[in-house]
């Protein structure tokens, strides 16, 4: 292989595994803290792509229409939390995965009947959709790089928010004891909701982004919901840290797997990368730190 | 007669019954109802009595179904040995799934166990002898000792109910045995069994491969109901669909899954014929049922006595 093949795979490999890392870093917040398995987290990339092109055709601009989608997201993700999904947090997961199934499927047909079965198409800006000569003979689109930029932003970002600020220390400390947590004073529901909410704006933001690369269209969530699960499994879950290196190992080794492995084998390259990680550390590559 | 006896003489009348006076439409019907059944059956004994959240049983499912295929292929179309080789490639199959998930608990063996059935998902994908994802279609029903009775509906239909029968009853014996108290045991406390002796992987990885046998064989029976083969099969949405009729019914009872198959493909089949957004009332209806009604359809079911198997 070539260095400029190389070179392309390794960025391609890398914007899938920030995508990712948006998705997971949600999934795997919430049950972190929350302990909830949450299948509805691909209804939420799906809502937020349908806002955004809904927003775009309205207000002709992308931009716009992504930053007036986030707060919608997570206003919706929040009424999702208060209405049910709360009430599921000390249930077993099996409980868990049947209720937000059953999400999946009210999000699937809602989305049939506002936006119809067909699917959408989200246009680029002109300053996004050429391409960017990186050295002579390597051009990538701009998009994608703006797409990777964004995903390490928000890595860096949640570090941040999650080791240095006070709502992030009081996020660890929930996760670790919410009774104790509860009686020193914190509204541990309002808490939980805000973290969902946090979920939802990752997630939908993952959607507003992958509108443009691929159609927005009913179901669209559900392939990267499972891949994401991929990523936090093989992460540990729990852990945000392990989520980002695990996406990136993700999404490098899907794309390396489409280009070298003949196509049957190649989707089936990361649930074999998966299990084997399952059976050399069954707890994930970097498990979270429970006390 | 109690009340309890004297619904499930009506139940199994009602089924016994059913091809002499139903139209074909409803015997088809309830054919691939009785087979989903068996689907549902075959992952409460994973999920309510192992305890063992497999969200993967669609691999057995489908390695039932594509079996099926596989023999009709070349040329073998006897029932008599087709179905034994269906639930026996789901066994071979679980094998090693099995033993690899059962080293995961919790979260991460639902996830472990998805995985998996996405790997058999995108395999089936890739099978280009079988229409890679379009899947296949069958030529006939298999026949039984070379007789081709089973291209009857309402022959088909006893034999579904008839393989459910089995399956309920091999269940029954199963759960009632030394072995199943063990795997209850194992449920509810496996240190706490691990303590007292037992060694809780072979008990647990036994009970997921005799599940994935009936789930292979459900797969072959739809295979022959539906005289067509694809990857849908093996879809997660298909784990999903039947751990939502093992819920429904009732988690770690045999009539629960029953029920629960029952009631969930007459409701979807109901409620598609008054609008075809039907989804968007069975997903909240689903919802409520998580919340509010614990132990499924047949926890409402007047009980001789509180089962054994309930959720911990």
């Amino acid at each position: 292989m070539d260095p400029v093949l190389l070179l392309t795979q390794v960025l391609n490999g890398l914007q899938f595994g920030v995508m990712l890392f948006l998705m997971a870093a949600g999934l795997t917040l919430i049950f972190g803290v929350m302990n909830l398995i949450n299948l509805a987290h691909g209804s939420l990339y799906m809502m937020g792509a349908y806002l955004a092109a809904t927003l775009q055709q309205k207000t002709g601009s992308f931009i716009a229409a992504i930053f007036l989608a986030i707060p919608l997201t997570v206003l919706l993700g929040m009424l999702v939390e208060t209405l049910a999904l709360r009430r599921l947090y000390n249930r077993d997961h099996l409980d868990q995965v049947l209720a937000t199934y059953g999400l999946i499927l009210f999000f699937n047909e809602l989305v049939r009947m506002v936006w119809g079965p067909q699917a959408y198409f989200m246009a680029l800006p002109q300053f996004l959709s050429h391409h960017i000569q990186i050295f002579s003979g390597l051009t990538y689109p701009v998009y994608r790089l703006v797409i990777i930029g964004v995903g390490l932003g928000v890595g860096a970002g949640l570090y941040g928010l999650i080791h240095h600020t006070r709502l992030g220390m009081l996020i660890r400390a929930g996760a670790s004891n919410r009774e104790m947590v509860n009686a020193l004073g914190v509204n541990i529901r309002l808490l939980y909701t805000l973290v969902f909410g946090l979920g939802a704006a990752l997630a939908g933001l993952a959607g507003m982004l992958a509108g443009p690369l691929m159609s927005v269209e009913v179901g669209m969530g559900e392939p990267i919901l499972i891949l994401a699960f991929v990523v936090i499994v093989i992460g540990g879950i729990g852990s945000i840290q392990g989520a980002f290196f695990a996406a990136v190992l993700v999404g490098v080794a899907d794309t390396f797997g489409r280009v070298l492995l003949p196509p049957g084998l190649a989707s089936m390259g990361i649930y074999i990368l998966m299990a084997g990680v399952l059976c050399w550390r069954p707890e994930g590559l970097f498990p979270a730190q429970r006390t | 007669m109690t009340f309890r006896t004297f619904s499930y003489l009506v139940f199994i009348g009602f089924f016994m019954t059913l091809p002499l006076w139903a139209d074909v439409f409803h015997t088809r019907l309830f054919t691939r109802i009785l087979i989903f059944a068996l689907l549902a059956l075959s992952l409460d004994l994973v999920v309510g009595y192992g305890g063992m959240v497999s969200f993967g049983h669609a691999a057995f499912f489908g390695t039932g179904a594509y079996m099926t295929g596989m023999m009709s292929l070349h040329g073998i179309t006897d029932a008599l040995v087709v179905w034994p080789a269906a639930a026996g490639a789901a066994m071979l199959i679980a094998l090693p799934i099995g033993a690899l998930s059962l080293r995961t608990r919790g979260a991460y063996f639902i996830m472990i166990t998805l995985a998996f059935a996405q790997m058999a998902y995108y395999f089936a994908s890739g099978l280009e002898t079988f229409g890679g994802s379009d899947g296949m279609r069958l030529l006939a029903r298999n026949t039984i000792a070379g007789k081709e009775i089973l291209v009857r509906h309402d022959f088909f239909y006893y034999a579904a109910a008839g393989s459910l029968a089995a399956a309920f009853l091999l269940c029954r014996r199963l759960t009632r045995s030394r072995f199943g108290l063990i795997l209850g045991g194992i449920r509810q406390n496996e240190k706490r069994m691990q303590s007292l002796g037992y060694a809780t992987y072979p008990y647990q990885l036994t009970c997921f491969v005799i599940s994935a046998a009936l789930a292979g064989l459900a797969g072959a029976l739809m295979a022959n109901e539906t005289l067509y083969i694809s990857p849908s099969y093996l879809h997660w949405t298909q784990s999903g669909h039947a751990l939502v009729m093992v819920i429904l019914g009732g988690l770690g009872t045999l009539a629960g899954p029953v029920l629960g198959a029952i009631v969930l493909l007459l409701l979807e089949e109901i409620l598609s014929a008054f609008t075809q957004h039907w989804m968007i009332v069975l997903g909240p209806l689903l919802i409520l049922v998580v919340l509010y009604a614990r132990g499924g359809l047949h926890g409402l079911w007047p009980q001789k006595k509180v089962s054994h198997a309930t959720t911990p």
